[in-house]
């Protein structure tokens, strides 16, 4: 498994593997607000946290995609089926990937972004905890999602009808906790809400994204 | 004998068939009826006047556009529990219909809301959870058409529906928590004390009687449809072999 995730991981970061896109495209995202909602700072730093989740939430969905398409089409998810290793255990090391090359560079790249969006300064430690411990269940659930659709030629658009609405409540409660830490109220039901739904679906979901592979494999 | 046995597609055709232009008829019946009733024979509420009688389509539709889902849920778990065809049929067949139900109810709630609450749209939660409803059923929808072989179809879709209804009763809840309701509560439960009036309850539950029939009749007529698309199907696979 550990190889596993060391050859996704050298797989994305090396040329052609799209790591990255999904920063450049959070940047972006988090570039344009201003230019469709105006300059004015008190209006941005009042939306920042939902716009920087939004973001983050749509960077994600973007390299979902990715997860599974390449080793399906050269057929190497045949053989990481038939492999000694569980195929729940090789979805998790997938979503783990994925999280890793995607969900973990938005993490530490939100707060440089934040700055531009005029995020009030106590509201920074928890942009941070909400998109650390919401990313992960993005990543599941997107994965869940990239196997159901592996088998469809260009499924990206099917994929991301059928991943945005898994994600409501993820980012309800994460833009939740970023929102209630930049106006400085008490941000723990939220917290344990999302970190709740993250812990939920890194344990239960790799087993239907594994079932729907097998479907899929069949 | 067993309520498996009707899990036979010709069994079930032999049963249904029958049955199915009296269930339609009936259905007709009861909506002209509980409409008629509702539109023109109740009072008009003293504060919202005739705008109260929209929940007659209102709260039926919105009923089954949970319940189409809640069945399509247990049809789903009864084709990958004993792969039975006929239940993904009627699964695939439900969905349609309550994808439908779920606009009636945004709709005449939109309509109703105009007048009442001033507005159109409010990001309340009942609301919000309707649409993210009929975003699953979307979904749902989209990934029965986007896959050709039938048995992976009705697989993966189950699947979605099962993944799907946790997620949709999460999102119920996380809206909840996330924005405070215009919408009022459960006004037409039999244990409470403060519900609808009579004079608008029997007319609604003649109404609801009438949109469960039609639920029915569309999902039997789905199902029968798709049967028999599976058989032409397959008689024409055999002609071309042969």
């Amino acid at each position: 498994m550990k190889a596993l995730l060391l050859r996704d991981l050298k797989l994305a970061v090396r040329a052609g593997g799209g790591f990255g896109l999904g920063l450049a495209f959070f940047l972006i995202v988090v570039v344009l607000v201003p230019f469709g909602v105006g300059p004015e700072s008190g209006l941005l730093s009042r939306i920042a946290p939902g716009v920087l989740w939004i973001g983050a939430l749509l960077a994600c969905l973007l390299s979902l995609d990715r997860i599974f398409a390449l080793d399906w089409e050269d057929g190497s998810l045949d053989l990481l089926a038939t492999a000694p290793v569980p195929l729940e255990g090789i979805v998790t090391m997938k979503a783990l990937a994925h999280w890793l090359t995607t969900g973990l560079p938005l993490v530490l790249a939100a707060p440089a972004l934040a700055i531009l969006l005029n995020l009030p300064t106590e509201g920074f430690v928890w942009l941070v905890v909400s998109l650390g411990a919401g990313t992960p269940a993005l990543s599941v659930i997107g994965t869940f999602g990239a196997a159901l659709t592996v088998g469809i030629k260009r499924g990206g658009l099917l994929l991301s009808l059928l991943v945005l609405p898994l994600y409501v409540p993820t980012l309800i409660f994460g833009a939740e906790v970023a929102r209630r830490g930049a106006e400085g109220m008490a941000t723990q039901v939220p917290v344990l809400m999302l970190a709740g739904i993250t812990f939920a679906a890194v344990a239960l979901l790799p087993f239907a994204s594994a079932a729907v592979l097998r479907i899929n494999l069949r | 004998m067993s309520i498996w046995e009707y899990a036979n597609p010709k069994k079930f055709m032999d049963t249904t068939g029958p049955v199915l232009p009296w269930i339609g008829a009936l259905a007709a019946v009861l909506l002209v009826v509980g409409l008629f009733w509702g539109f023109f024979l109740t009072p008009d509420d003293y504060r919202q006047g005739s705008t109260v009688k929209i929940i007659y389509l209102h709260v039926p539709s919105a009923f089954l556009a949970i319940n189409a889902w809640f069945m399509m849920l247990v049809a789903s778990l009864i084709w990958l529990i004993r792969r039975h065809h006929v239940s993904a049929l009627a699964a695939k067949a439900a969905a349609p219909v309550g994808a439908t139900m779920t606009v009636i109810a945004l709709v005449t709630g939109a309509i109703w809301g105009q007048p009442m609450w001033g507005t159109w749209w409010e990001w309340d939660p009942r609301l919000t959870s309707f649409l993210v409803l009929f975003l699953f059923y979307l979904g749902y929808m989209a990934l029965w058409g986007a896959i050709e072989n039938d048995d992976t179809a009705a697989d993966l879709t189950s699947i979605l529906c099962l993944v799907g209804s946790v997620f949709a009763i999460l999102s119920r809840y996380a809206v909840n928590f996330w924005n405070q309701g215009l919408h009022q509560g459960a006004s037409l439960s039999m244990d409470k004390e403060e519900n609808v009036a009579d004079v608008f309850w029997v007319p609604l539950l003649v109404c609801m009687g009438a949109f469960v029939l039609l639920f029915l009749y569309l999902v039997l007529t789905g199902t029968h449809t798709e049967i028999r698309a599976r058989r032409t199907r397959a008689l024409l696979a055999r002609e071309r072999m042969s």
